[in-house]
C-alpha cells in the first residue's frame, strides 16, 4: 500500500523503465475485484499523462496512511435521511394541497394539508434529536448565513413551516361540525392565502437538502452536486403523490399522479446521469447496505410509476403504486445517505479522484 | 459578525482571512504554524502538551496494530496527532548509475560527483552541514558508506508527522456552521466556541482534512456533542504566548508565527533540503493559491501527501456552493412548474 506513493515521485525517478510487458501482469495482481471497469473507465483520460507511473497502475490503486479514512463521515444518524424523506413529502404535500384547494378538489386538499404538517412535525422532531445539544435548537436562528446550507434551510423551513401549520389548521376547522366565528372562523378562512404560501415555499424545502449534503466533503454527497437536486425533487413528487394516491380517492387525484409519475421519472433519469457523472464516487451507491437500498428504490420507484400510469384510476393499484413510491422515495434518501457515509469512511474515495484530477489537470490553483 | 460583505474571493482563491472576516487594520498578523516533518522525531511532546493546556480528555489510547501511532487520528479528543510510517526500502531499481552504496530512491540524490554546494560537506560521502544536523541526516542515505547501521537493520525508514487543525484560509467547517459557532479569530484562526455549538455536526462532514469532530465522550467531561478542535491556543495567542505543541517541540519541527513569514521560511528550508539531495521534501498547504486558499498551519513533506494521511489536492466544498445553489433553485422552479402542470387538462 504505500507503493504508488513513492513510485509517484517523478523528479527522483529515472524516466528509462518501460513499462510494456509489465503493465498486464501488474493490472491483474493489483486490481481489486469491485467496481474495477468503472475505475478504468472513470479515469481513462488520465492514463499516460504521467508517464510510466500512471501506465503501468491501474486507477484503483492509491496510497494511504495504513488505509484510515481521511475525511470523517457526519456524525448523524437515520434520522437525518429519515427528515430527508419527510421533508420532501412535506413539500410535495403543500404543493398538491394549494392545488386540490384552488380546483376544488376537497380530499387531496384535506390529505395534502394534513400530510405535509405531518411530516413537517415529524422533520423537526428528527432534526432536532439529531443536534449533540438538542437543548440549543434557538442557536440555529441567532445568524443567517447563506454560506452554510444548514442555516438557510432553517430559514426556509421557519418561513414554511407557519403557513403549512396555518393551512393545516384551517383543514381541521372545518373537519369540526358547525359554524366558526371570530379568531376562528378567521383561521378557516386564511386556509387558503397560506396554503398557497406553503406551496409557493415548498420546492426550497424539497431542494435545499440536496446541497445540504452536497456542499460537504463527503466524496460520495459532494460528486453528486449537479443532479442531487433535480433527484430529491423527483423523489419528493413521487412520494407526495404516492401519498395523495393512498389517502384520496381516484376521482381528485388525477395531479397527483401526473405529479408522482412525473417525479418518479425525474428521479430514475437523473440518478443515472449522476452516477455517471461521480466517477469512482458512485461506487458505494452500489455497494453494501446502500447498494441494496437503491436497488430497492429504484424497483419500488419504477414499479409505482408503471402502476400508476397503467392502473391509476383503479383504487386498489392507485394505492399500491403510491405506497411504492413513497417507499422507493425512503430508500433513495437512506441510500444515498449511506453511500456517503461508507465513502467518507474509506480514503480511496478521497484520494483516487484528487489524484486523478491532478494527473488530469494538475493540482486545483485559483486562475490568477 | 454580519456576513453582509461578499469579497470576490469569498467561496474560494487567496484571500486575508481576517480581514475578510471584518476585522480592522490594527488587527495582529496572521499566526500559523510550519511543521517540518523532516525534523520530528515523533516524541508526541506536541500532543501531550496540548491535552494538558487545552484540557483534552485522553481516552482511546492504544495500539493500532500497524505502526507505533497510539493516538490513531485527529479527533475531537485528539488536537495534535503524530502519525507514524514505517516504509521498507524498495526493491533496487534496475537503472544503477554504479555509485558504491546508492541510496534507495525515496532519499535520492546523494551528491555524487563532487559538485556539492555545501563547503562543509566537500568530499564528504554525506553532506554534513553542523548547522542543521538534522536535515543533514536525513539525505544520508541507510546503507550508504557514511551510514553507521548495518543495512538490515536499516531497510526501512520512519516518517514522523505531527498533524493538526489546518486553520484553511477558506475553512469550509466555519462556512457551513448554521450557529455561529465557528468563528474567524483576530489571528486568521479558526476557533469553535463552544457555548454556540448546538452539536449539529456539519462542519465534521465538511471539512476536506477530516480534523473537526463532535466530542463523545468521556461521560461527564466538558463540551461532551459540542465541536472539538485546535484552537491554535486562542487564549495564549491573546497573551502573547506560543502555543503549547510548539512550544513544546524539542525540535522545533512545530513552529510558530505569522504565516508570511513562516512560508519563507519554509521555502528556504525545502530549497535546503533539495540542495541536500533530498529531493523529495516538498510543501503542502502553504501556496495561497491552493484548493483552501493555502492553510495557516502547513507542513513539510517527505512523501505524497496522502502517505501522511492528507489529501492530495483538498478543495473546499463551498467552490462549488454557488453552482449547488443554482442547481437547487433550477430543481425547486421545475418542482413548482411540474405541479402546476399536474393539475392542467380537465377534471374527471
Amino acid at each position: 500500500m504505500t507503493g504508488v506513493g513513492r513510485d509517484g515521485q517523478q523528479s527522483s525517478t529515472p524516466q528509462t523503465e518501460a513499462p510494456t510487458d509489465q503493465t498486464d501482469s501488474a493490472s491483474a495482481l493489483r486490481h481489486p475485484t469491485g467496481g474495477s471497469d468503472r475505475l478504468r473507465r472513470g479515469g481513462g483520460r488520465g492514463r499516460g499523462r504521467k508517464g510510466k507511473v500512471e501506465s503501468v497502475v491501474p486507477e484503483a490503486e492509491f496510497t494511504s496512511y495504513y488505509g484510515r479514512p481521511i475525511v470523517k463521515p457526519s456524525p448523524w444518524e437515520h434520522d437525518i435521511p429519515a427528515y430527508l424523506f419527510a421533508g420532501g413529502v412535506a413539500a410535495g404535500s403543500s404543493l398538491l394541497a394549494a392545488g386540490a384547494d384552488l380546483t376544488d378538489r376537497p380530499s387531496m386538499r384535506r390529505s395534502g394539508r394534513l400530510g405535509a404538517i405531518a411530516a413537517l412535525t415529524f422533520s423537526m422532531v428528527a432534526l432536532v434529536h439529531d443536534l449533540g445539544k438538542p437543548s440549543r435548537f434557538l442557536n440555529m436562528l441567532r445568524v443567517a448565513k447563506p454560506t452554510s446550507p444548514m442555516s438557510v434551510g432553517t430559514w426556509i423551513l421557519s418561513f414554511y413551516g407557519p403557513f403549512a401549520g396555518a393551512a393545516a389548521a384551517s383543514e381541521v376547522l372545518s373537519m369540526l361540525p358547525g359554524e366558526r366565528k371570530g379568531v376562528l372562523r378567521l383561521a378557516e378562512v386564511a386556509g387558503r392565502p397560506a396554503g398557497v404560501v406553503a406551496a409557493v415555499a415548498a420546492p426550497a424545502v424539497a431542494s435545499y437538502t440536496a446541497v445540504l449534503l452536497s456542499d460537504t466533503a463527503t466524496p460520495s454527497w459532494h460528486e453528486a452536486f449537479r443532479e442531487l437536486p433535480f433527484v430529491f425533487v423527483g423523489s419528493a413528487a413521487a412520494a407526495s403523490g404516492g401519498l395523495a394516491m393512498v389517502t384520496s380517492p381516484v376521482a381528485e387525484t388525477g395531479p397527483a399522479r401526473r405529479l408522482a409519475a412525473g417525479g418518479a421519472l425525474l428521479e430514475l433519469v437523473m440518478e443515472q446521469r449522476m452516477e455517471r457523472s461521480m466517477g469512482v464516487t458512485a461506487e458505494p451507491l452500489h455497494h453494501g447496505h446502500a447498494g441494496t437500498l437503491m436497488k430497492a428504490a429504484k424497483a419500488l420507484t419504477a414499479a409505482g410509476a408503471v402502476g400508476t400510469l397503467l392502473g391509476g384510476r383503479s383504487r386498489a393499484v392507485a394505492a399500491l403504486s403510491g405506497a411504492a413510491m413513497m417507499a422507493g422515495s425512503a430508500c433513495l434518501r437512506f441510500g444515498v445517505f449511506e453511500a456517503g457515509q461508507e465513502s467518507a469512511k474509506d480514503p480511496k474515495y478521497v484520494v483516487v479522484p484528487q489524484r486523478q484530477r491532478l494527473a488530469e489537470h494538475g493540482p486545483t490553483r485559483f486562475p490568477a | 459578525m454580519t456576513e453582509a460583505r461578499i469579497s470576490p474571493n469569498a467561496f474560494w482563491g487567496p484571500l486575508d482571512p481576517s480581514a475578510d472576516a471584518g476585522y480592522d487594520d490594527d488587527r495582529p498578523k496572521r499566526k500559523g504554524f510550519f511543521t517540518d516533518t523532516s525534523i520530528c522525531i515523533g516524541c508526541k511532546a506536541c500532543e501531550v502538551a496540548c491535552k494538558e493546556w487545552n484540557d483534552v480528555p485522553s481516552d482511546h489510547f492504544d495500539m493500532t496494530g500497524t505502526s507505533y501511532d497510539n493516538s490513531h487520528s485527529l479527533n475531537a479528543n485528539q488536537w495534535r496527532h503524530v502519525a507514524f510510517i514505517e516504509q521498507p526500502v524498495r526493491p533496487k531499481q534496475t537503472v544503477d548509475l554504479g555509485m558504491p552504496g546508492r541510496a534507495p530512491a525515496y532519499v535520492p540524490g546523494l551528491p555524487a560527483t563532487g559538485a556539492d554546494p555545501d563547503p562543509v560537506g566537500a568530499g564528504a560521502p554525506a553532506p554534513i552541514d553542523t548547522s542543521d544536523l538534522l536535515g543533514s541526516m536525513l539525505a544520508e542515505a541507510p546503507g550508504s558508506d557514511g551510514g553507521s547501521a548495518s543495512a538490515d537493520s536499516m531497510d526501512f525508514r520512519w516518517l514522523m508527522s505531527s498533524d493538526v487543525c489546518k486553520h484553511c484560509t477558506h475553512a469550509a467547517c466555519l462556512d457551513v456552521c448554521p450557529t455561529g459557532s465557528l468563528m474567524r479569530s483576530e489571528f486568521g484562526t479558526v476557533v469553535v466556541q463552544d457555548d454556540i455549538c448546538n452539536g449539529c455536526g456539519y462542519c465534521v462532514a465538511a471539512c476536506p482534512y477530516g480534523v473537526i469532530e463532535r466530542r463523545r465522550g468521556p461521560d461527564g467531561h466538558k463540551n461532551v456533542g459540542i465541536a472539538q478542535k485546535c484552537t491554535l491556543c486562542y487564549d495564549r495567542l491573546t497573551a502573547g504566548q506560543t502555543p503549547a505543541c510548539a512550544q513544546s517541540c524539542p525540535t522545533q519541527s512545530i513552529q510558530f508565527g505569522d504565516v508570511e513569514e513562516l512560508r519563507e521560511r519554509a521555502e528556504a528550508r525545502v530549497a535546503k533540503l533539495h540542495e541536500a539531495g533530498v529531493m523529495d521534501a516538498r510543501l503542502y498547504g502553504n501556496d495561497p493559491n491552493d484548493g483552501v486558499g493555502g492553510t495557516g498551519a502547513f507542513f513539510l513533506l517527505l512523501d505524497e501527501p496522502e502517505v501522511y494521511g492528507f489529501p492530495p489536492d483538498p478543495v473546499v466544498t463551498t467552490k462549488d456552493l454557488p453552482e449547488m445553489a443554482r442547481k437547487a433553485a433550477t430543481a425547486a422552479g421545475v418542482l413548482l412548474l411540474g405541479a402546476a402542470v399536474s393539475f392542467l387538462g380537465r377534471k374527471p
